[in-house]
């Protein structure tokens, strides 16, 4: 069992959270992630380590089903069944030169966490963080202090620059040189994103969040394609070359429960009334 | 003793068999000739003295037998659900060719099961030795040698990622052939011998190589739980999955007992499964329970079927289709599954297994209708941890080359189980890892 220390709410549907996970806070490096199984009859699920504190780990979700849904009912002091981790090779941290982190929606969880390994390396790190509004982007002040420059976007333009994260990156390729990136954020948007980096061969990293259930290398679940090849997110990834990764696919096996991912929703909203976390 | 009928039990994940009643039990145990030199003997990997505990139970002292079976067997309860007995004790009793051969299986199971009903003891331990070991893995191998060394004197810590023990007995054996509870039972009383255990904890990650070596040894049991797959057209569809990856949804994570329990699994209405060992079969009986329409396709002969004899039965009985000289070469489907494309295969030469090998026929290809397809076609060792150890030697197949008392290249590293031998049985885990903690036993104590 393992303690919630703090929760906090960040956006709108994204909390925060700090977990007593000795041993995966001992270990984890940049781009790695846990499982969490929030009780006996839990579904495990991924989430990215973001940051580490001594004997704490801290998770950023946005509660988007069933799972997201109940560890966001968790207050201080409450029990997660069990944290495996760290899972997952760590980012390629090495000196680049100047590298771009990019994080989208919730994918900025992940953005701070490899910004501070990048700039440790020596490398000069600008950060750019996008959302749909500013409602819901997070990690500001944070991404502020362990980047040389940050840059803000928003596709409604109620917060920084009005657009997407793929504008900026691209608006400043135009200016000087980039050797590395990391893009961070929805399927869909790390697909578009990495096709700015494209022509000019610029290596680029995507963290890939396909459907997983051990996270240790044994069931196939995560599997994705990249450079024509099958490998394991879990074990061989998450991050990978993305200009290599069949983004396509990605997607469709990520659709693979929506149905069931729904029922499971109602069937907790029905079950969650008086009694907590309708466990 | 009898099976529960064929149309009740798919129904169900309840245990096939019921196993056999006290009477039962006493006139099987008559029916052993106690053979002066017991063949039996010799057909079990961990060598249980077989005559005795049977003649035991013709007395009527079940207690006694319980404590022959577990001088030489921690699992029993498990091991007699799932040996491949018609290969190994009851293949090589004199019976056989006559009238049945013992159902020593049978009786080794009555007996645990007995034992776990009336109160089981928890085995002596010699004095601590102040020594410290480290197992990776907590499956059949590492659960033996977790209590091998335990009660050798040797303090334990047992490493397992999962967040419950017992490895393919809990993840990969579905309930209907080894209940749950029983597992647990089993993995109880290894603890109850002063083992630690610690879950979630993936040896390689969230404790590395460098903090393994600060044991005074490092027992290697991690398995073979890396599914292959076939690398044909179709695969990365919605829909398919590796056996590994549907059994530990439905058996690990309670799948068919979603939205009670919040992991998913697809039901398919029509399923193809592809291969024929144990794994299969499973994978097979699974989904039929879960309401689908099975078809299993096999590329040799169906003598040749890998699996157990009994469960290759118990399939057919509950509707299982079996396909023999037949192979998948293409999933069709657009993101979903909608088909399974197959190959007539042939039958060559025989190889030094005896099965023949088995070659496609050019332009002989058919199609089932299917909205689900599972791949069972092997397993490897997985390579997360051993490939972080560095100077470690490895076979062709990925397993990790150990000698005959479970010492691999790199000094206080063992290894035994699966990811030793390549996937294998339960039993031949059990007895290598026996083997190895010996070894580790005797390298500590003549230090
Ligand atoms: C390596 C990795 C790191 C991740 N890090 C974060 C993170 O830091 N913060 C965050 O909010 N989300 C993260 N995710 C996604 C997160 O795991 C899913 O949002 C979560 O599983 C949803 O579970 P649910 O029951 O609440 O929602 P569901 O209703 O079950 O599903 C909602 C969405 O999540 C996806 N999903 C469902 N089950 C799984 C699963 N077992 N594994 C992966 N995806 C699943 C589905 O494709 C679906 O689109 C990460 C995913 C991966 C693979
Ligand atoms: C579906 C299925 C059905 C089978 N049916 C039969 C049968 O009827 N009869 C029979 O005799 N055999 C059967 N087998 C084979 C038998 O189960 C295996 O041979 C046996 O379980 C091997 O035992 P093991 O201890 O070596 O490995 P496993 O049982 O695979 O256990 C390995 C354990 O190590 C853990 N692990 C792996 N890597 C790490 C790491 N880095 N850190 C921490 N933990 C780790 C895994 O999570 C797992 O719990 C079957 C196998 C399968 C998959
Ligand atoms: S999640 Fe099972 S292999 Fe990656």
């Amino acid at each position: 069992m393992y303690r919630v220390l703090k929760a906090t709410q960040l956006a709108d549907r994204v909390f925060q959270m700090w977990v007593f996970a000795p041993h995966v806070a001992h270990h984890a490096k940049a781009g790695q992630f846990l499982i969490v199984r929030v009780n006996e009859s839990g579904e495990r699920i991924p989430l990215t380590i973001s940051a580490v504190d001594g004997d704490a780990v801290r998770i950023i979700f946005m509660a988007v089903g069933k799972t997201t849904e109940l560890l966001s009912s968790l207050r201080p002091g409450d029990m997660i069944r069990d944290i495996a981790g760290p899972l997952g090779r760590p980012s390629e941290i090495a000196t680049y030169g100047t590298c771009v982190i990019i994080g989208g929606g919730v994918g900025i969880a992940s953005a701070p966490i490899i910004a501070k390994a990048a700039k440790a390396a020596g490398n000069y790190v600008i950060g750019i963080i996008g959302a749909r509004n500013s409602g819901l982007l997070i990690l500001e002040d944070e991404m502020r202090a362990c980047c040389d420059e940050l840059f803000v976007a928003t596709d409604d333009g109620s917060k920084g620059i009005h657009g997407f994260a793929a504008d900026v990156l691209k608006a400043e390729m135009e200016k000087r040189t980039i050797d590395c990136v990391w893009i961070i954020g929805p399927a869909i948007m790390m697909k578009v994103t990495s096709g700015v980096t494209k022509k000019s061969n610029i290596k680029t990293f995507v963290s890939l969040n396909p459907i997983m259930v051990d996270g240790t290398g044994m069931c196939g679940s995560c599997r994705v394609q990249v450079a024509g090849r099958t490998r394991f997110a879990c074990v061989d990834g998450p991050e990978f070359d993305a200009h290599q990764v069949d983004f396509d696919l990605l997607m469709q096996r990520g659709r693979t429960y929506q149905p069931e991912e729904h029922e499971a929703l109602e069937h907790y909203h029905e079950h969650s009334c008086s009694c907590k976390g309708g466990i | 003793m009898e099976d529960r009928a064929a149309g009740q039990r798919v129904h169900d994940f309840f245990e096939v068999s019921s196993g056999l009643s006290p009477d039962e039990a006493l006139f099987e145990a008559e029916r052993c000739l106690q053979c002066k030199k017991p063949k039996c003997v010799n057909g079990c990997p961990v060598g249980i003295d077989i005559p005795s505990f049977i003649a035991e139970i013709a007395l009527g002292n079940f207690r006694k037998a319980a404590e022959i079976i577990k001088a030489d067997n921690m699992l029993p309860a498990i091991c007699g659900r799932v040996c491949p007995q018609e290969t190994q004790c009851e293949g090589q009793c004199v019976l056989s060719g006559k009238e049945k051969p013992i159902s020593i299986g049978s009786l080794e199971r009555f007996i645990a099961d007995w034992e776990r009903a009336h109160g089981t003891s928890v085995p002596d331990s010699q004095p601590p030795t102040g020594r410290h070991v480290a197992v990776i893995g907590s499956g059949p191998a590492g659960l033996t040698a977790a209590a091998e060394l335990s009660r050798l004197g040797h303090r334990v810590t047992l490493f397992e990622s999962l967040h419950e023990a017992g490895g393919v007995l809990m993840y990969g054996i579905p309930e209907f052939r080894l209940p749950k509870e029983i597992v647990r039972a089993e993995v109880e009383q290894v603890l109850a011998m002063g083992v630690e255990i610690r879950l979630n904890h993936l040896a390689g990650r969230s404790i590395t190589v460098p903090e393994l070596m600060k044991f005074d040894a490092v027992f290697l049991a991690t398995g073979a739980g890396l599914p292959n797959f076939m690398g044909i057209p179709g695969e990365q569809l919605n829909g398919v999955y590796s056996a590994n990856e549907f059994l530990t949804r439905v058996n690990f994570m309670h799948a068919d007992q979603f939205p009670g329990y919040d992991t998913p699994v697809k039901r398919g209405s029509r399923v193809v499964v592809a291969g024929g060992g144990n794994v299969a079969m499973d994978a097979a009986r699974v989904a039929r329970r879960l309401g689908a329409k099975v078809t299993l396709v096999y590329r040799r002969r169906e003598e040749d079927l890998p699996a157990r004899a009994n469960e290759v039965i118990h399939a057919r009985e509950e509707g299982v289709e079996i396909l023999s000289c037949a192979n998948p070469i293409r999933i069709v489907g657009d993101t979903g599954v909608t088909g399974v494309e197959c190959v007539r295969m042939e039958m060559c030469a025989l190889d030094e297994t005896g099965r023949p090998s088995a070659r496609p026929l050019d332009g002989m290809t058919f199609t089932i209708d299917a909205d689900m397809f599972i791949e069972a076609v092997g397993q490897g060792p997985n390579p997360l941890l051993i490939s972080e150890i560095k100077g470690i030697e490895r076979e062709k197949a990925g397993n990790v080359a150990v000698d005959a008392e479970g010492r691999t290249s790199v000094p206080r590293i063992f290894a035994a189980g699966d990811v030793a031998t390549g996937a294998a049985t339960v039993i031949l885990a059990m007895g290598t890892a026996k083997e190895a903690a010996r070894s580790i036993d005797r390298m500590l104590k003549e230090e």
